[in-house]
């Protein structure tokens, strides 16, 4: 029988799910393939291609002008290892992002519990404390690197609240610059994983923490049986959001210490940028670039494998 | 435990301390800027005599009008890309079961772990060769590529999760596909529209380190890259600059404040995707 569209009229709507080869012949025709052309190019334009090239141009010692560079072959990433700059950077990329994901999850998700509760205040309060998360961070970097300064309003408060002995050289002392970096991206992200913690404790249900109660179950006994294993899907975004976010950061430590003092707050991401736009080294640049992707690759892929383990044996 | 008890207020008293210590730099940065820069007193006592002379002064030196408006350019220009480009992408990857379909879609995952690191240096070159560099049009083209995978991989979650009954019966009703996208699926598209759009609008905003490679030099900056480039020059002028950042600020939390409630469910939203 011809399948025209005339023919799709007649026959009443039961009959239709028992013909499934027609059916399918249908389906497939409402998801025509151009629909993902347009997404497809400019993908392929603006990430594919130059990221293929990138790698290739890994094993070059590209100039960023000259389209004939010369394959090197190993010696970007030999020269790397060699580096000591380099070496510190992927440490210091690492050690970010791994204090930003532990505490500024355990900090979002204490508001989060917080701003779930009875308080009077908590429209209020969490509308206050997600504001910093959509400010540009760049500005917010600048406004921290005054307040952190020497004569900055940080140091100004602790003398007000008679403790002297805590001011610091927060952005100039290299054995606390990185964490004050910490620091202020924890002050600026911590509302982001409250707000994705708070909708994970809203999809439990208050009658189920109420039959807790009634049965005698303590609120930290409440957290750990209830709450924690339906929070699951939000622990993965969280964590899969500061980790990758941690390990490209680039604005914050551009604005506020520029990598320094020395290379002591160095990331991938700044000494790219340096490699490649002071020193002209697109070559050298883009072989941390290929080793920037390897630890993106390796952390997002690991997380998500322990993390779906985790969400699965919670469920 | 559903009663305001003595526990509840110590905890409201804890979370407006909190709250405190998040707005101190707000505070701080307010104070500053309105403050004369003859006033050099602690930056944490509230000046007494405010004036409005360093926003007038930061907004004709830093050139931050022509930076706004490229900033609102650059990123209504490449949100209305990105979404319209992502959610007709989904729907094939959605709903075909196809080999392709799959692979596509394993394109698009591999999109999402890919820094843009690797790819800005060799698409450096081509803006070049292309003569878009300095152009606002480099950061449009840029982001609408950048923002493909995150979203399309949004939509494409939200589109598995709707019953394909409506878009069966507008087929049998003798919709073409196209039709049945546009009058069926895109109307259910709604709330992870939202999201898509605020968490788009909100990185391409706020983007700094393309537009400092694509428009370096160029006299058509963004506004994080104008700012970066005022406080260079201004570095010593704190009052200039800090008038400056409040400049950037205030038409971004005045936006959060009116949408607050759709920006914080679109932020949450993710969630789901």
């Amino acid at each position: 029988m011809p399948a025209t569209s005339r023919d799709q009229l007649s026959p009443p709507a039961a009959v239709v799910p028992r013909r499934p080869g027609r059916l399918s012949g249908r389906r497939r025709a409402t998801s025509p393939w151009w629909f993902a052309v347009p997404a497809m190019l400019l993908f392929a334009f603006v990430v594919l291609v130059p990221s293929a090239r990138g790698v290739y141009y890994a094993f070059t010692d590209w100039d960023g002008l000259d389209p004939n560079s010369s394959f090197v072959g190993f010696d970007n990433f030999t020269g790397l290892l060699d580096d000591p700059d380099a070496v510190q950077a992927v440490w210091h990329t690492l050690l970010i992002a791994v204090s930003v994901t532990v505490i500024q999850n355990v900090f979002g998700l204490l508001l989060a519990l917080g701003v779930n509760s009875l308080i009077k205040t908590r429209n209020v309060l969490r509308v206050l404390l997600f504001a910093p998360a959509v400010i540009t961070p760049i500005v917010t970097a600048y406004l921290w690197r005054n307040l952190l300064g020497p004569s900055g309003a940080v140091n100004s408060l602790l003398g007000t609240v008679g403790l002297d002995s805590l001011r610091q050289d927060w952005l100039g002392d290299p054995q606390l610059a990185l964490w004050s970096v910490v620091g202020v991206i924890v002050w600026q992200f911590g509302g982001y994983s409250m707000v994705i913690f708070l909708a994970g404790l809203q999809s439990v249900p208050k009658e189920v923490h109420e039959a807790a109660d009634i049965d005698g179950a303590g609120p930290i006994r409440r957290f750990w049986s209830i709450t924690r294993p339906l929070l699951a899907p939000a622990f993965t975004i969280n964590l899969m959001l500061s980790i990758i976010g941690g390990i490209k950061l680039f604005d914050q430590v551009y604005a506020l210490t520029g990598g320094g003092p020395g290379h002591a707050t160095d990331t991938l991401s700044t000494l790219i940028y340096k490699d490649a736009f002071t020193l002209g080294e697109f070559g050298y640049s883009i072989a941390l670039a290929v080793v920037l992707t390897i630890i993106v690759a390796v952390a997002s892929t690991g997380q998500y494998l322990v993390l779906a383990r985790g969400e699965r044996a919670a469920s | 435990m559903n009663r305001y008890r003595k526990r509840t207020f110590v905890l409201e008293l804890a979370m407006i301390a909190v709250a405190l210590v998040v707005a101190f730099p707000v505070y701080v940065l307010v104070n500053l800027a309105v403050r004369p820069v003859s006033d050099t007193s602690s930056p944490i006592r509230p000046t007494t005599s405010p004036t409005l002379d360093n926003f007038s002064q930061a907004w004709q030196q830093g050139g931050l009008g022509g930076a706004l408006l490229n900033s609102v350019l650059v990123t209504a220009g490449s949100v209305v890309i990105i979404l319209a480009v992502s959610s007709f992408a989904a729907y094939p990857l959605a709903r075909s079961t196809a080999r392709w379909s799959r692979g596509l879609f394993l394109l698009v995952m591999l999109g999402l772990i890919l820094p843009f690191q690797l790819a800005a240096l060799p698409l450096y070159q081509t803006m070049r060769d292309l003569h878009l560099l300095g152009t606002p049009w480099a950061l449009i083209l840029f982001h609408s590529g950048l923002q493909v995978p995150f979203t399309t991989f949004l939509y494409t979650g939200f589109l598995r999760a709707l019953p394909r009954d409506f878009e069966d019966a507008a087929l049998i009703d003798g919709c073409t596909p196209a039709q049945s996208f546009r009058h069926v699926v895109l109307p259910m598209l709604r709330p992870i529209t939202v999201t898509a759009l605020v968490l788009n609008a909100v990185a391409v905003w706020n983007d700094f380190f393309t537009p400092l490679l694509y428009l370096s030099g160029s006299t058509q900056q963004t506004l994080p890259v104008a700012i970066a480039g005022f406080f260079g020059q201004y570095v010593t002028d704190w009052n200039l600059v800090f008038a400056a950042l409040a400049i950037s600020i205030v038409p971004v939390l005045t936006v959060y404040f009116v949408l607050q409630r759709s920006i914080i469910s679109g932020f949450a939203g993710g969630l789901k995707g």
